[in-house]
């Protein structure tokens, strides 16, 4: 049965979350503010907050100087595609380790979690070298396969909680019936797991998309992805937070929209299992 | 078809196989207004050659300065050129990491170029990279402040006047600050302007046998100085003020002086980004009277990396992008006050140019003044104004630029600051082996 809540308590509640959604939100709607001002009104002392003449002129002065289009395409395939080729791999290991467990499962997830510990400009000049040598440098397969590498932990991390709700008997079930190991995995265990693999696979878009070390750092010219479009526009010497506002705002717009209409999967997915 | 036939049309065809096959350089570049202009007029550049193509990746300085090092020490070939600063070039050219600028045509006049900045830039005699715009640094201030409290300022200051007008000129209460200097930690941020202050104030950082000279009296005296000043006349949260910070507190009116990199003036100046484009006046850095001005200089140039394949055409761009037909281009398309200044002595020569930039004699009166060779009072071991010439000096320069900042905070005193800065570089100097 429902707690009785009172009106009271209720309105305090709403209160309080929305204060703290706004704080959360408000370094994003003051960069879209922005993005609408003239340099001068970026700059200005008091800052206006909605009052002042609205300018699109920023969003031209962006694409005019900067190609969009190709960056959010290298940020679509790099991130997209390092999402897919991780879940590839991390489905089955993931599998592994929750259904036939070793005695070193335990340290084999710890030992992969402990790679994201170390910062990764230790290992800069290795990979830079083993992609020079490779050929891979400022390509969009190569930055696809370092993202995978760097986000595999936490995929292979978060569908094994996913899986370690999913009853064992079923799966045996399903081989009692008959099926093959590769069959288990794709018509039994995916599709019970759909909301887990969803949430992983939306988390892990979002942060190969942010991803801004590797992809600013072994990428130039051709596949340079939306990070380094707004990393362009961050100068030493000379205001320009309007139009760093604007580069900005275009570059997390799609993210944003996809976050936007994927929140019911994410919020189920990350609560998967919470409740038995 | 007879043989001549078949081998001419071979030829042919392979001539024009070459020259649909343009090449592309890659150019690394700042996001700095004089470099975005420059992308913008590159077509006057690729329409005079067809064969050559160009790609820009522009970075944060940072961002650009990490980005380029990894990839010229593994030698990653992903840049044909790069834009590169006074503190680099020498050190990249001592290492081989640079292709000498011998090829930038009988037009070019090398010897056009402002010597100071041309000395930077040269190593064993050779040119490593190109000054694209060059900059020192010098006093921007407010000329109806300074009225309003009686002052005028000399066109060659000294600290003490300097000290004095800003302590006047504050007033808090309507939030006019006397000076605005940096305090943002960073070998770039705060350490360029104190290491070149200190240097009027007769400081160094290390003596002939790269001892360390944070522990002696002329450091405690600049440092000292520095935070009571910016305590008394600056402006709240100063220590993490960097040039940007500045310039938007000077540009809002904010400020009654500003000692800064005279690439501001031109922003300061400009009525459509500052609200105070008419009342501004500028003077030299200020000195103490032992014989240096605090004045820096930089230049960002143009160089080419060795691991290019391309240093032919190369040169050729840079030889476009830092000539003095380039400076007269943009002068025709943006005018006159828009040209990348402090590379070319012709340019401070041209009537022209005067009329439009009234921050072009001081400007030039700033970097003639600056020797990287001579820093300091005392003798030094180092090349630099405002940086010391080692690969070391980026990491050392920031942590004390730390320890500076936090004095400035009011996290520690200055006594605290300079014993600190003292004990890390002596430690790091041991390690990389100057102390033996």
């Amino acid at each position: 049965m429902a707690r009785n809540v009172s009106t009271q308590r209720k309105l305090v509640t709403t209160a309080i979350a929305w204060t703290i959604g706004i704080l959360i939100f408000f370094p994003i709607l003051w960069t879209f503010l922005t993005s609408f001002k003239t340099e001068a009104q970026a700059i200005a002392s008091p800052p206006a907050f909605l009052f002042f003449d609205w300018t699109t002129e920023n969003y031209f002065e962006v694409q005019s100087r900067s190609d969009y289009f190709k960056h959010f395409m290298n940020s679509v395939v790099v991130s997209f595609g390092s999402t897919l080729l991780g879940l590839l791999i991390a489905i089955p290991s993931a599998w592994a380790m929750a259904f036939a467990p070793t005695k070193r499962t335990k340290d084999v997830l710890m030992w992969m979690l402990s790679t994201k510990m170390m910062p990764p400009v230790g290992v800069l000049v290795p990979m830079y070298l083993i992609f020079r040598n490779t050929g891979l440098l400022d390509t969009r397969s190569g930055l696809v396969m370092v993202l995978t590498l760097i986000n595999l932990p936490i995929i292979i991390w978060m569908l094994y909680t996913y899986f370690k709700e999913i009853p064992g008997e079923i799966l045996e079930a399903a081989r009692m019936d008959g099926a093959s190991l590769a069959k288990e995995i794709i018509y039994v265990l995916t599709p019970m797991a759909i909301p887990g693999i969803a949430s992983t696979l939306l988390l892990n878009i979002i942060l190969a998309w942010n991803e801004a070390f590797w992809t600013l750092n072994l990428s130039a010219a051709k596949a340079a992805p939306l990070t380094a479009f707004i990393a362009s526009y961050s100068s030493p010497e000379g205001l320009f937070y309007a139009k760093l506002s604007a580069a900005s705002t275009m570059a997390i717009a799609p993210i944003l929209i996809l976050g936007w209409f994927s929140q019911k999967q994410l919020v189920r997915g990350l609560t998967f299992g919470a409740v038995k | 078809m007879n043989l001549r036939t078949f081998l001419l049309g071979t030829c042919s065809a392979v001539a024009l196989a070459g020259l649909a096959q343009a090449e592309t350089l890659t150019i690394a570049t700042v996001n700095n207004g004089d470099m975005i202009r420059m992308q913008k007029l590159t077509d006057d550049f690729t329409s005079k050659n067809p064969d050559i193509q160009l790609e820009w990746v522009t970075l944060e300085e940072n961002v650009l300065r990490q980005r380029v090092t990894t990839d010229i020490a593994t030698k990653g070939g992903q840049y044909d050129i790069m834009t590169i600063g006074t503190y680099e070039v020498p050190i990249w050219a001592k290492q081989g990491w640079l292709l000498p600028l011998d090829k930038l045509g009988p037009d070019y006049d090398v010897d056009d170029l402002l010597p100071a900045i041309r000395s930077g830039l040269t190593v064993d005699d050779k040119l490593y990279a190109a000054p694209f715009y060059g900059e020192s640094s010098m006093v921007m201030y407010r000329k109806d402040l300074f009225e309003k409290a009686g002052l005028t300022m000399p066109d060659a200051p000294n600290w003490e006047f300097i000290a004095d007008a800003a302590r006047k000129i504050t007033d808090k209460n309507n939030e006019i600050y006397g000076i605005c200097l940096r305090g943002k930690a960073g070998w770039g941020e705060n350490m360029a302007f104190l290491t070149a202050t200190a240097n009027a104030f007769g400081a160094r950082w290390f003596d002939e046998n790269w001892k360390p000279q944070f522990d002696q009296p002329e450091w405690k005296n600049a440092l000292d100085f520095y935070v009571k000043l910016m305590n008394d006349a600056g402006p709240p949260g100063a220590s993490s003020n960097g040039f940007n910070e500045n310039l938007s507190l000077f540009q809002t009116g904010k400020c009654g002086m500003w000692i800064d990199a005279t690439v501001a003036a031109s922003f300061v100046t400009n009525p459509k980004e500052s609200t105070v484009a008419d009342k501004v006046g500028f003077a030299l850095a200020p000195d103490t009277g032992l014989g240096k001005r605090g004045n820096w200089l930089w230049a960002w140039s143009l160089g080419i990396p060795a691991g290019s394949q391309k240093a032919d055409a190369a040169q050729k761009f840079i030889a476009w992008a830092t000539s003095k037909d380039y400076l007269k281009l943009v002068a025709e398309k943006e005018g006159w006050a828009n040209v990348p200044p402090g590379t070319r002595k012709s340019l401070y020569e041209n009537p022209e140019y005067q009329k439009a930039a009234p921050f072009a004699k001081a400007t030039l009166e700033s970097i003639n003044s600056a020797d990287p060779k001579n820093p300091a009072v005392k003798p030094v071991p180092y090349v630099g104004v405002q940086f010391v010439a080692i690969p070391e000096f980026q990491g050392l320069g920031t942590a004390v630029g730390q320890v500076f900042s936090a004095a400035l905070a009011g996290q520690m005193s200055v006594d605290q600051a300079l014993a600190s800065a003292q004990q890390l570089t002596t430690r790091e100097m041991t390690k990389a082996g100057y102390i033996k």
